[in-house]
């Protein structure tokens, strides 16, 4: 979706320290477009903070936006730092509502870019259904940020239905995925300096919390944990999970099968090319669920139906086998542990 | 990709294994020389395919788990104390020194950069004309055709500011040090495909013959492995010790005659330390003389001290296949992928890295 907001007219075309500053700098930039921009009844006030009516289960949360680059195939950081909130308030089981914005913006940022960024927030906030409804905006100096970082928090109220946890995970639940694993990480690594490959892939980020609303609703308590596998990808979230079950009474451990992971072809092959395995490449508009064996074939079936989940599969199972490991069968039947990864996962040489 | 779905069917894979557990009749020791392999047999969960009388024993070419540590501190001191702009393939970024890994020189703020390719490096000495570029040039006979054009490139664009910090090792010459040691229980070898696509299989046939061992040339999907190993123990169980080539789709008795030239042109041999092993003759190649001025190591005189191997570290037995990685007493305990105290454990093509990430605990799985 594609917002036509033309950029008002301003007397500066560049952000400088001033704009960070709080003075008339400050009020030029937010009075010319944020605010009008995004909108809202709670934003309108300007007060140094927004007064929310909450009742009943209140779920809340904060991630940092640093990618680079700001803008790659199929988005920019600004609809990351919506949906990436916005789909960490869905997997707790909870309707996200609203969302605070920080920015810090290094000198030398076009206001052009700063532009681009706020519409993509802005499409973003309306495709998932949540208000901004306060925010901040700092400059740093030059060669002291990489153009533009965001922090946003999220606030969602539970879901009635949801009882997600870690600790419900039993043996024999399925593991499912919403949908094609590493495209979000594969499509930033093609735009990369020094790594740039020709592709047509996109950034797969988008807001989940519709389609796992509309899963709530319908399986509730049958979904025992959701997750969604940004950094570190798939591997990185199962061993999580295997690791904090690793104690207790019933210590479980998670078995994948290869050959059912979703991955797009043109993904597999620059994983291929670059030396990389797509289990642990980021995604953003990816989830996984972990569901009562007795519902998972129609929680899949149902997925496949809502946005996002064209491509959901069973991918494993919970199992007693091996407590605290993941253990993946190859598309030729081999067994092996999927490790956690100790650091950045590196390019081979050969 | 439909070329890679065909060498992973796994009907195909099926028909090898048991075509694999029928011929078998006695214990056979088998190393694959190739890091690659290494990587490929354990990640598609090969060696538990294999009957239990079948042993597979990762050799020495990991080309990040042989460079030797001086080496490392060498990239390091370039980045921080020459100001050079130090390029390097991902994965000799996190290979630690005696001091500091480059990743680790990176975050003190030295300029490392993860490349693809040496060329990109020669552009970027291009396009930086008042900064040293270096690439730290690692890896066998494969990686040294790139690594040799970009020095023939930056020479044609007559750049002054690029040069290369050279560890190439060749792999008949470490397995001829695998075979001659005295300990060592290897009964065939697994030869490295993708070298053998340079350099050709002219090397191996007089092995082959001195050491009376099958050598199987070998190519790194699962069905290319398993056809190997099958070919492999086919001569062991008749007796014979010859070489043979699995993988014809790729690699040609002569090799790249191209690539050869190139590598000619820019390297000659030397005698080369390996990590863990030691200096093994005519093991390796730097730059030729003629061409000092590409080559990092004359070009930067560089004095670093050598700092010994910690001794409680097995790599050298190891890298000859004399002991299992989990045989030794520091695996997985004073030493893992995150503090690495030898080679191996180092690189996701080293044994021991290879056994810890993908059997840790599940012992089933890869014995």
């Amino acid at each position: 979706m594609q917002l036509a907001c033309p950029m008002p007219k301003l007397d500066f075309d560049v952000i400088t320290l001033g704009h960070g500053s709080g003075g008339t700098l400050t009020h030029k930039l937010l009075e010319a477009g944020v605010f009008d921009l995004l909108k809202n009844p709670l934003l309108d006030t300007h007060h140094d903070g927004a007064i929310l009516d909450l009742t009943g289960k209140t779920a809340f949360t904060t991630d940092s936006y640093v990618i680079s680059p700001p803008f790659f195939p199929g988005g920019t950081i600004g609809e990351l730092a919506v949906n990436g909130t916005v789909n960490d308030l869905a997997m707790c089981g909870a309707i996200p509502r609203y969302l605070s914005l920080s920015f810090i913006l290094e000198e030398g940022l076009t206001m052009s870019e700063f532009w681009a960024v706020l519409v993509s927030i802005k499409t973003a906030a309306d495709q998932a259904g949540v208000q901004i409804v306060t925010g901040d905006t700092k400059v740093v100096e030059r060669g002291k940020g990489d153009r533009i970082f965001i922090n946003t928090a999220g606030i969602g109220m539970l879901h009635p239905k949801a009882d997600i946890s870690v600790g419900r995970v039993q043996p024999g639940d399925k593991l499912i995925v919403s949908g094609n694993i590493a495209t979000h990480g594969m499509a930033i690594m093609s735009v990369r300096e020094g790594l740039e490959f020709e592709t047509s892939l996109q950034s797969d980020t988008a807001p989940l919390n519709h389609t796992v609303r509309t899963l709530l609703d319908e399986f509730g308590p049958a979904i025992h944990l959701l997750r969604d596998p940004t950094r570190g990808g798939v591997a990185t979230v199962l061993n999580e999970i295997a690791r904090d079950r690793n104690v207790g009474p019933t210590r479980i451990g998670i078995d994948i099968q290869q050959a059912s992971l979703p991955v797009l072809e043109e993904v597999a092959g620059a994983c291929e090319l670059l030396g990389l395995d797509p289990l642990y490449v980021a995604n953003e508009g990816v989830f996984l669920a972990i569901v009562a064996a007795d519902v998972a074939e129609r929680f899949v079936g149902r997925l496949q139906t809502l946005p996002y989940g064209e491509s959901a599969a069973v991918i494993g199972r919970v199992t007693t086998e091996h407590p605290g490991q993941v253990v993946l069968t190859s598309r030729i039947g081999g067994r092996r542990v999927v490790s956690m990864l100790v650091g950045e996962q590196l390019p081979r040489i050969c | 990709m439909k070329h890679l779905s065909e060498y992973r069917d796994p009907e195909q894979v099926e028909q090898y294994v048991q075509e694999i557990h029928r011929t078998v009749t006695r214990p056979w020791t088998i190393m694959e020389v190739c890091g690659g392999q290494t990587h490929s047999l354990v990640k598609n969960g090969i060696l538990n395919l294999l009957p239990e009388s079948v042993t597979m024993v990762h050799g020495p070419g990991c080309p990040v788990c042989v460079t030797p540590v001086n080496l490392i501190d060498k990239a390091v001191y370039l980045a921080e104390e020459k100001g050079v702009m130090l390029c390097s393939f991902g994965d000799m970024i996190r290979v630690p020194g005696s001091g500091k890994s480059l990743l680790e020189a990176k975050a003190g703020g030295a300029d490392v950069r993860i490349l693809y390719s040496p060329l990109e490096a020669v552009r970027l000495a291009r396009d930086n004309p008042d900064r040293e570029v270096v690439f730290f040039a690692v890896g066998f006979e494969t990686t040294a055709p790139a690594n040799a054009l970009s020095v023939v490139q930056a020479h044609q664009l007559g750049l002054t500011n690029y040069s290369i910090l050279a560890s190439h090792v060749l792999v008949p010459p470490a397995m001829e040090a695998v075979m001659n040691d005295p300990d060592t229980n290897i009964q065939a070898f697994l030869a490295a495909g993708h070298v053998c696509t340079i350099m050709g299989t002219g090397e191996y046939a007089p092995l082959a013959e001195r050491y009376r061992l099958p050598i199987v040339v070998t190519g790194f999907e699962p069905v290319d492995l398993l056809h190997g190993i099958l070919m492999t123990i086919r001569q062991l169980e008749r007796g014979e010790h010859k070489l043979e080539n699995q993988y014809t789709r790729v690699v040609r008795a002569e090799g790249n005659p191209d690539a050869r030239r190139v590598i000619d042109q820019v390297f000659e041999v030397v005698d080369r330390e390996w990590r863990g092993i030691g200096t093994i003759p005519r093991s390796g190649w730097e730059v030729r003389r003629e061409l000092a001025s590409f080559d990092a190591n004359r070009k930067f005189s560089v004095s670093i001290a050598k700092v010994p191997e910690c001794p409680d570290c097995i790599a050298g037995l190891v890298l000859k296949g004399i002991r299992k990685p989990n045989e030794c007493t520091q695996f997985g305990t004073r030493c893992n992928p995150e503090r690495p105290l030898g080679a191996p454990m180092v690189s996701s093509e080293g044994a021991c890295a290879a056994y810890y990430h993908f059997s840790s605990a599940l012992s089933d799985c890869v014995e």
